[in-house]
């Protein structure tokens, strides 16, 4: 049996940046990881946006192992034959202190862990915890492993066990768990030549490049994504679970066909796949956040459902790190003032409201039901795709139409009522504004 | 679109490493399966771990699982899936994710 002030369950990025926030703060620290080692379990959509990171690893840029740095962002709004894109790109992001960076999460997870022990926190890899530990007034007070003697007892423990979060659900604090709040990820990680890639997309040195695509999944709600690393291309999809499981085409299917997209199958041709992967997200965002804290725990990242789907910002490894962090204070505070009850606990929820991971969340709560529509998923992308095709189409010797016309023409062709656009565009107004 | 696979999804799986533990980490009654119309678990998982056998069960393999979650989340027959983690150490090992 082991004893420590802190348990921290997942040695993910929500996990480490716990560990390192309470080691720091002179406590006891043990990170329990199921995998054999960190990272081995997590695949993500592709971009970390590292400057969460300022507050605890000066300079962390120096010295994070990232594949490229994301200096071109792209929104492409697809049909089955047609590509509608909008590319940003900027020098600024390819500079400290960056914006966004491509990594393999087995890399960067491993490193963050490595600041963790660096601040004296003790990594147990290889060992899953299948419970929770409570004392007579029922507060939790350790965890069951699997190892032979494996209890560990602690004062506070953190969960970061991630989207299925079997300890939160264990606790009791999430009261609803449905499925239509989580997508399935699936990625194909491809092999090209370094120089291929930087061609193809345009790219020099370590700089990357981003895709989100919306109106590829065959009007599942959820995306695409395809992003650079620095010898291989990343290409996946989100699917939200209950349409993906009311449809025939599997996952796999459904990616094949993302790669075929004409827009998408030049950007990988001739590249090798070299490893497969899947994973749910919490993608419900605000509305299926579970109860954060209970006598004696509390609940960091995907554990804690903390990953933003609000289409144009797609981010989770950034409010894992923040939201771990403010946990390993928030228990370093409770251990100081002798109360690990909820109510000595509450200064995570209090740190975590006063910055942007539950700002961020409760201001976009409501984008991700826009977002998932059938109209945003399917009739926008088409109707804005034609009405591209009609400006750009030269009809000689018939005179151009003007906007207006082929405006109207494609909303009537587009089924689409103009009283649901006009509340759209408002609820989009209202949410992103 | 085409509908083409450029590798079979043997050789896709076979890209990814699993370190396969003794103990199933997942269990399927397939008692419960024979009276499910919908077999969600079939078409959803990414690993394609469910197979339909002829009399209306499920066939199901643990050995190439992902540990993701989707085959409990969109399973509608209550305790038809009974789903943990792996022992420690064991399961997918991702390297490129």
């Amino acid at each position: 049996m082991i004893e420590t002030d802190v348990l921290v369950v997942g040695a993910g990025p929500a996990g480490s940046a716990a560990a390192i926030a309470a080691a720091r703060a002179g406590l006891s620290v043990t990170l329990v990881e199921r995998g054999p080692f960190p990272g081995a379990k997590n695949m993500y959509g592709g971009v970390i946006y590292g400057r969460v990171l300022d507050g605890i690893i000066p300079r962390w840029w120096e010295e994070a192992p990232i594949q490229r740095w994301v200096t071109r962002r792209a929104t492409m709004i697809t049909t089955p034959t047609q590509a509608l894109t909008v590319d940003f790109r900027t020098d600024s992001w390819g500079a400290p202190p960056y914006n966004g960076a491509t990594a393999y999460r087995p890399d960067f997870d491993q490193w963050l862990a490595s600041k963790a022990t660096d601040a004296g926190a003790q990594l147990i890899c290889s060992t899953t915890v299948v419970g929770l530990l409570r004392n007579a007034a029922g507060q939790v007070c350790g965890v069951r492993t699997d190892r032979d003697d494996g209890e560990v007892r602690a004062e506070v423990v953190i969960a970061c066990d991630g989207v299925n979060s079997l300890l939160a659900k264990e606790a009791g604090l999430y009261t609803h768990t449905e499925a239509e709040h989580f997508t399935l990820g699936v990625k194909e990680t491809i092999s090209l030549p370094k120089e291929v890639i930087d061609e193809r997309f345009g790219l020099r040195g370590i700089e990357g490049a981003d895709y989100e695509i919306i109106g590829c999944t065959d009007g599942i709600p959820g995306g695409g994504f395809l992003y650079t690393n620095l010898d291989t291309v990343a290409v996946g999809l989100v699917l939200q679970l209950p349409a993906l499981a009311a449809q025939s085409k599997r996952p796999e299917q459904l990616l094949a066909q993302l790669k075929a997209h004409p827009a998408v199958a030049p950007l990988i041709d001739g590249g090798e796949v070299k490893e497969y992967s899947a994973h749910l997200i919490p993608e419900g965002g605000f509305k299926m956040m579970p109860e954060l804290i209970c006598d004696g725990m509390v609940v960091a990242g995907d554990a804690a459902a903390m990953c933003l789907a609000a289409g144009i910002w797609l981010e989770g490894v950034n409010f894992a790190i923040g939201s771990g962090m403010a946990a390993g204070r928030a228990a370093a505070e409770a251990l100081r003032l002798g109360d690990t009850t909820a109510s000595g606990l509450a200064g995570y929820r209090r740190r975590i409201e006063s910055d942007f991971v539950l700002s961020d969340h409760r201001k976009l709560a409501d984008v991700a039901d826009l977002i998932m529509s059938p109209r945003v998923q399917r009739s926008y992308p088409q109707l804005a795709a034609n009405v591209l095709e009609r400006i750009f189409t030269v009809t000689n010797p018939t005179p151009k139409p003007g906007f207006n016309r082929i405006i109207r023409d494609e909303l009537a062709s587009s089924g689409l009522k103009l009283r649901e656009v006009m509340r759209d565009a408002w609820a989009g107004l209202k949410g992103y504004g | 679109m085409s509908d083409y696979l450029p590798i079979s999804f043997e050789d896709r799986m076979g890209l990814v490493e699993f370190r396969v533990g003794e103990r199933a980490h997942i269990g399927v009654d397939g008692d419960s399966c024979g009276g499910c119309s919908t077999k969600a678990c079939v078409v959803a998982c990414p690993a394609n771990l469910f197979v339909p056998t002829s009399d209306g069960g499920i066939l199901f393999n643990y050995e190439q699982c992902f540990e993701c979650g989707t085959c409990y989340m969109v399973c509608n027959t209550e305790g038809a899936i009974t789903w943990t983690y792996p022992d420690g150490g064991h399961g997918v090992v991702f390297r490129r994710s």
